[in-house]
């Protein structure tokens, strides 16, 4: 373990900062933002390339040490989920920094910085209570930013999400509290060598598991998804989709992997597995049905979900790069997908399907950027959805264990078919040119450049996989 | 049954309870955020009583440590849907009730 390390903290200290005084001098705003934005894409950069070169690194806050102290770890996993969010968050939010800074440009800003402090503390904490309270940070920005316009639907949704989320980490906490009675710890390497197969363990490992499982959405507790994914708008909902709503996942691997080494493979993990594939076929069934392109996505992010919890029953690295694949490759192309949504909401008045007919020749960078994010979900190559399921099923199929590959590839078909009409739908001809309101040049441009990194994840894939192999913390 | 059993019965007494009270039968915003604080109270009270667990007369910090910050959470958690369901009910007032841009029923 290397020494002290300032970069570290400064990934969670220059958002916050940023965030803080943005509220503070409201007029200088949207500068103020820039620049903590940018401070903190180079702490991420720097943090990155040090585990990259040299292995986990790790800091201990205010240099006090653990049990009373607060220790920052960044992992080959960590620094994987800081670059996801330090390459999608900044490109998301350049869209309100191109509104020109009025209220509402300003008041997201602020919350998707405090939402940015609190998710890369999540990706770095190495303490189980640490968690607790990173992940109720997230939730707290993420209902800000889900009412951030006073809409009436959007309030309903925050406040829902909001109520469903405080029972979840509650649930967490309580099992925080059972391992914290049988262990006296709370640091995840000191918990996997202490944890015992005994009651008390398995109750806190229930407990916690359901409130994580609530708060990501897993079918079948992801009702609260899609009213707040369609009720907000789509930036925040690209924000929500793409980085938010895998934090309750990272804690939920770190639980299962670091502290509870033994439990996977038992028929727990076969259960989430199969609630996985559950997600898998009714997000995706939903997905088919649905009529609004906002509501399209949401399902397809319930779906989403369902890979994410098919490396429980599989367990094996090839699984783990498999899932960890899916979490950074969805975020980049369902964020992509969400602002194109925008630019044709705003350029048609309306998100029903057909609102795509016939203006792919007005908007084309926005249905360049439909069709290479769609391609990403739909998993087809070179796409980082490719190398994410094509990951997934040969894990299964190494295992032996087909159905899980078999549920992989019918959830691919299924993409295709609620993916392909968007696109049918924009290249269609239509007798009359329909008018087009004006949208926001730099939503397109954001747009584009997601579906960009999206395509790019499946032609890069061996650098991340090699950072993806530091996971163990030494 | 030492009286950290009999903590710990109780805690886990206080945190049911709070789970009926947020998923109840009751559909009212301010009993079920009344709820979730009960559910709350319970994990914080099993936390206190673990702080006493220990052989030693002098009782463990960290639990205690970890109840304050889980106090400051809760009490900005409840602030924030307090204000949130403020703002829906002045906005419902505000509003003729629009009709619902979702889809139509099946």
């Amino acid at each position: 373990m290397s020494g002290t390390t300032p970069w570290i903290s400064w990934t969670i200290l220059a958002p916050l900062a940023g965030a803080t005084l943005s509220v503070l001098v409201a007029r200088r705003a949207v500068p103020i933002a820039v620049i903590a934005s940018a401070a903190t894409i180079v702490s991420v950069a720097a943090t990155v390339g040090q585990v990259a070169s040299a292995g986990a690194v790790s800091s201990a806050a205010g240099a006090w040490g653990a049990p009373l102290g607060i220790t920052l770890r960044a992992d080959g996993f960590g620094a994987l989920m800081l670059a996801t969010f330090g390459v999608v968050g900044p490109l998301v939010s350049l869209q309100a920094i191109g509104r020109r800074g009025g209220p509402r440009a300003r008041r997201f800003l602020v919350l998707w910085l405090f939402a940015w402090a609190s998710l890369n503390a999540l990706a770095l904490s190495a303490d189980v209570f640490n968690l607790y309270v990173t992940v109720e940070l997230v939730t707290l920005a993420a209902v800000g930013l889900i009412v951030v316009e006073r809409d009436r639907r959007a309030l309903a949704a925050g406040l829902r999400y909001l109520l469903l989320s405080l029972v979840g980490s509650l649930f967490y906490l309580m099992g925080v509290a059972l391992l914290y009675a049988a262990t006296a710890t709370l640091d995840t390497e000191l918990l996997g060598e202490r944890v015992t197969p005994e009651p008390a363990s398995w109750t806190a490992l229930a407990l916690m598991t359901a409130g994580l499982c609530l708060k990501a959405g897993l079918c079948p507790l992801h009702a609260w998804v899609p009213p707040a994914y369609t009720s907000a708008p789509p930036a925040v909902s690209a924000l929500l989709s793409g980085l938010i709503g895998k934090a309750p996942y990272v804690v939920l691997v770190r639980l299962w992997v670091e502290v509870f080494p033994g439990s996977l493979g038992g028929g727990a993990a076969r259960l989430l597995g199969a609630l996985g594939a559950l997600g898998i076929f009714w997000g995706s069934l939903l997905a088919l049905r649905a009529r609004r392109l906002k509501r399209v996505l949401a399902y397809s992010s319930v779906a989403h979900v369902g890979y994410l919890f098919l490396f429980f029953p599989l367990g094996t690295a090839g699984a783990w790069a498999g899932a960890a694949y899916v979490a950074v490759s969805h975020a980049a192309a369902s964020a992509s997908m969400f602002m194109a949504v925008e630019v044709v909401e705003r350029s048609v008045g309306h998100d029903m399907l057909d609102a795509t007919k016939g203006v792919a020749h007005r908007r084309p960078l926005t249905f360049v950027a439909l069709g290479l994010a769609g391609m990403s979900l739909m998993g087809l190559p070179p796409s980082g959805g490719f190398v994410a399921k094509w990951l997934l099923a040969r894990a299964a199929l190494e295992r032996g264990e087909w159905w899980w590959a078999a549920v992989v590839i019918a959830g691919g078909l299924l993409s295709a078919g609620y993916v392909f009409p968007i696109l049918r739908g924009a290249f269609a001809p239509q007798r009359r040119s329909p008018e087009l309101r004006r949208a926001p040049r730099h939503a397109e441009l954001v747009s584009l450049s997601l579906a960009v990194v999206a395509l790019a994840l499946g032609l890069i894939p061996l650098r991340l996989m090699a950072l993806l192999k530091l996971a163990g913390r030494s | 049954m030492s009286v950290w059993m009999l903590y710990g019965a109780a805690a886990i007494g206080v945190f049911s309870a709070g789970v009926f009270g947020a998923f109840g039968a009751t559909t009212h915003v301010v009993r079920r955020v009344l709820g979730v604080n009960i559910m709350g109270g319970g994990v914080f009270l099993l936390l206190v009583a673990s702080a006493r667990r220990a052989p030693s007369a002098i009782p463990d910090p960290v639990p205690h440590a970890l109840v304050l910050t889980g106090i400051v959470i809760s009490v900005s958690a409840t602030a924030l849907a307090m204000a949130i369901a403020r703002a829906l009910s002045v906005t419902r007032e505000r509003d003729s009730p629009a009709p619902p841009r979702d889809e139509p029923p099946r």
